[in-house]
């Protein structure tokens, strides 16, 4: 046996669920080697038999760039708080394209490894939380983008830009408290996968990318940070050009973030043992 | 600490049947919650308010020391893949409880999890650790997983590239390789060519003498004999015996095959519509008419299997030098007699199957069974195999070796 291996062996009960499920996220820290190489396979398969391999993590939010660049910065004429426009929407992009990559991929995760769900017990908390870490990798190389831009433009980062992770981890917590209700729901219900597309879509256009938040007027702001999105943008915009000040908003988007996420947590725990007869 | 390793109490599984598709549209849910809001909540939402269920596992109850090896034997659909799939967490019961001392792996397939694009290194890794091995375990017994699986020289090739050989014995050699208390194994011997099906099923062996407790659900008779010294049937979803291996095997076996078999004439091919076999003094009589909506050729084969399933003879009108050609015929009555006098007295099993020597048009896999009783009455179980061939022996004196002569030998 191994040298691991505790005294007592530990014991399990299995019953039917009922009830509230515990969240039981020790288990999940037991696991994080098994959660680790999830990501890393997911990296490594990514980029495999393209011919662009890694540049698409530059190629996809640099072409988006340009594209709303044209649109709302020249013919729409999109005011950018005192930023030029490119820079002014790359530095949404980036966190936007993070978030909407890993909310598609955890939504669709638990479909997509269905034969391991049907085959092998481990944490399935573990397969979406895979998929949404495994977008910080095209995030890292897009920021390095970023820091060209910054370069070329001549823009100086405040100090505030080291609240730039809480910004990330943000975003990423958006994702994945999201992405666990609709993959939960994509097991069961198929329809979720087709919606996906026009929520992604829909949220972008909620979400100050391609526009500034002061273009929305005042009273209107409290409910826009109800999107977690919005606080992330504003943040990102904030933490590196340091213009406007910091976005009020912001706790609205963590209180919804943490509430969202709990209740995820809760309905995937809940929904969990019955993944593998419905997948 | 009791030496129970596991405890199943009552287990249930409820499925429900009759719709198409496992998964519910959103419209159907939403328009059953409009037209049925409670049963909806009471559900969970998994209720559809017309379907039939059925209890795929019902009133199981046993338990397991530590140490046993168990085999789990029964028919498709008896429940056997709903038990494990309980007792290795993947799906929850519908009543009942399990209690399970110590670290469960279960094997229900090889290679689960697998990514052709990646490289037979990576795989071992990625697959280690879905079984639930730690990656410091992995790294420890690398060498060794790569070694029995015999893929040196691919080790860094995706394995998209592999042989399907190649593919299962890697897929395999992870799986042989985890060491948990109480291991669950579904099957997974059925893969590779025969010597590597020996090589696991040795590996198997080595485990069980370690002491775990292993689950094995497998249709094979013969590889839950080898392994298995208590077996529990399955029948229905319920548990129909529970014992000693030979005993519940024995049992299974004599299920449902019969000395006579009938089938109504098809429209399409030619189809055996009657067949028997019955013993007489040192002799089986086997007779198997057919009827066929065209004329062919008959080509009768037969396969004699002993009662845990290994071929013992098998031979067709075809192969029988020299080709005995029955004439095209639609219809008729062929007759067989075989001799019994090389026949181990024992239970036996046969399959057959009929076409023109081009096409299988109907076949009946142990279809029929019989029981050789032979001349003399005793069953001894000294006897080995299923074949008593009237051998030769010789005896002959020969010199007596000296002391001297072995001293001499041991000098020099």
């Amino acid at each position: 046996m191994t040298v691991t291996q505790p005294a007592t062996p530990p014991t399990l009960i299995i019953r039917p669920p009922k009830g509230w499920v515990k969240l039981n996220l020790g288990e999940l820290w037991a696991h994080r080697e098994l959660l680790y190489f999830l990501v890393w396979r997911d990296i490594k398969v990514r980029y495999k038999q393209t011919a662009l391999g890694a540049a698409w993590a530059v190629l996809q939010p640099v072409l988006t760039m340009l594209v709303f660049s044209v649109f709302f910065g020249r013919l729409a004429k999109i005011p950018s708080d005192g930023v030029p426009y490119p820079i002014f929407t790359f530095a949404a992009l980036l966190p936007w394209q993070l978030f909407a990559y890993a909310l598609n991929e955890s939504a669709n995760s638990l479909v997509t490894s269905q034969n391991l769900i049907k085959k092998v017990y481990f944490p399935r908390l573990a397969v979406p939380m895979s998929s949404v870490l495994a977008g910080l990798v095209d995030f890292s190389i897009a920021f390095g983008v970023l820091l060209v831009l910054m370069f070329y433009y001549r823009i100086v980062p405040t100090a505030a830009i080291l609240l730039l992770p809480l910004f990330v981890l943000l975003a990423v917590a958006t994702a994945l408290s999201v992405g666990l209700w609709l993959s939960a729901l994509n097991v069961k219900f198929r329809d979720v996968r087709h919606t996906i597309p026009f929520l992604t879509q829909f949220w972008l256009f909620a979400t100050p990318v391609a526009y500034p938040s002061s273009l929305v007027p005042a009273r209107w702001r409290p409910l826009l940070g109800l999107n977690p999105m919005t606080g992330v943008v504003d943040g990102f915009r904030w933490a590196l050009f340091g213009r406007s000040g910091a976005p009020e908003s912001i706790w609205v988007s963590a209180v919804a973030v943490v509430v969202l996420l709990i209740g995820g947590l809760m309905y995937f725990r809940r929904m969990e043992s019955t993944f593998a007869d419905m997948a | 600490m009791s030496d129970t390793a596991i405890r199943v109490e009552g287990l249930g599984k409820l499925f429900q049947i009759g719709t198409p598709e496992q998964y519910q549209t959103l419209r159907d849910a939403l328009k059953e919650r409009v037209t049925a809001p409670f049963r909806f909540m009471r559900n969970g939402g998994s209720g559809k308010a017309s379907t039939e269920t059925f209890w795929a596992l019902r009133d199981v109850s046993f338990e397991v020391k530590h140490g046993e090896v168990i085999g789990i034997i029964g028919r498709n659909g008896a429940g056997k893949s709903t038990l494990l799939k309980i007792l290795s967490r993947i799906t929850g019961p519908t009543e009942g409880y399990v209690e399970i001392h110590g670290r469960v792996g279960s094997l229900l397939e090889v290679g689960t999890g697998f990514h052709q694009e990646l490289s037979g290194r990576e795989n071992i890794f990625l697959n280690g650790a879905i079984l639930g091995m730690k990656k410091a375990e992995i790294l420890r017994k690398f060498d060794e997983i790569v070694a029995f699986a015999e893929v040196e020289k691919f080790i860094d090739t995706p394995v998209k590239h592999y042989s399907s050989g190649m593919y299962v014995r890697l897929a395999f050699a992870v799986a042989a390789h985890l060491e948990p208390e109480i291991l669950i194994v579904d099957e997974v011997l059925a893969v590779g060519d025969q010597r590597f099906q020996e090589k696991c099923l040795k590996k198997m062996g080595e485990v069980g003498k370690q002491g775990r407790t292993i689950f094995f659900v497998s249709h094979s008779v013969p590889s839950i004999q080898r392994l298995c010294k208590r077996v529990i049937v399955l029948d229905k979803g319920r548990v129909s015996n529970d014992g000693p291996a030979m005993e519940a095997l024995a049992e299974y076996l004599s299920g449902d095959q019969k000395s006579t078999y009938f089938a109504t004439p098809s429209n399409s091919k030619p189809t055996i519509t009657m067949a028997g076999i019955e013993e007489t003094r040192r002799t089986l009589g086997l007779t198997v008419e057919f009827h066929s909506p065209f004329q062919f050729a008959p080509v009768l084969g037969f396969v004699i299997y002993d009662p845990v399933g290994n071929p013992v003879f098998g031979t067709s009108n075809r192969l029988e030098p020299p080709a005995i050609k029955i004439p095209s015929t639609s219809s008729g009555r062929i007759e067989v007699v075989i001799p019994t006098e090389h026949f181990r007295p024992n239970r036996y099993l046969i399959s057959l199957w009929l076409g023109d020597g081009y096409t299988d048009y109907c076949e009946l896999p142990k279809v029929l069974q019989v029981e050789i009783s032979g001349l003399q009455m005793d069953k001894s179980s000294q006897e080995v195999g299923s074949m008593r061939l009237p051998v030769e022996w010789n005896i002959r004196k020969i010199a007596a070796v000296t002391e001297e002569a072995v001293s001499l030998f041991k000098g020099a």
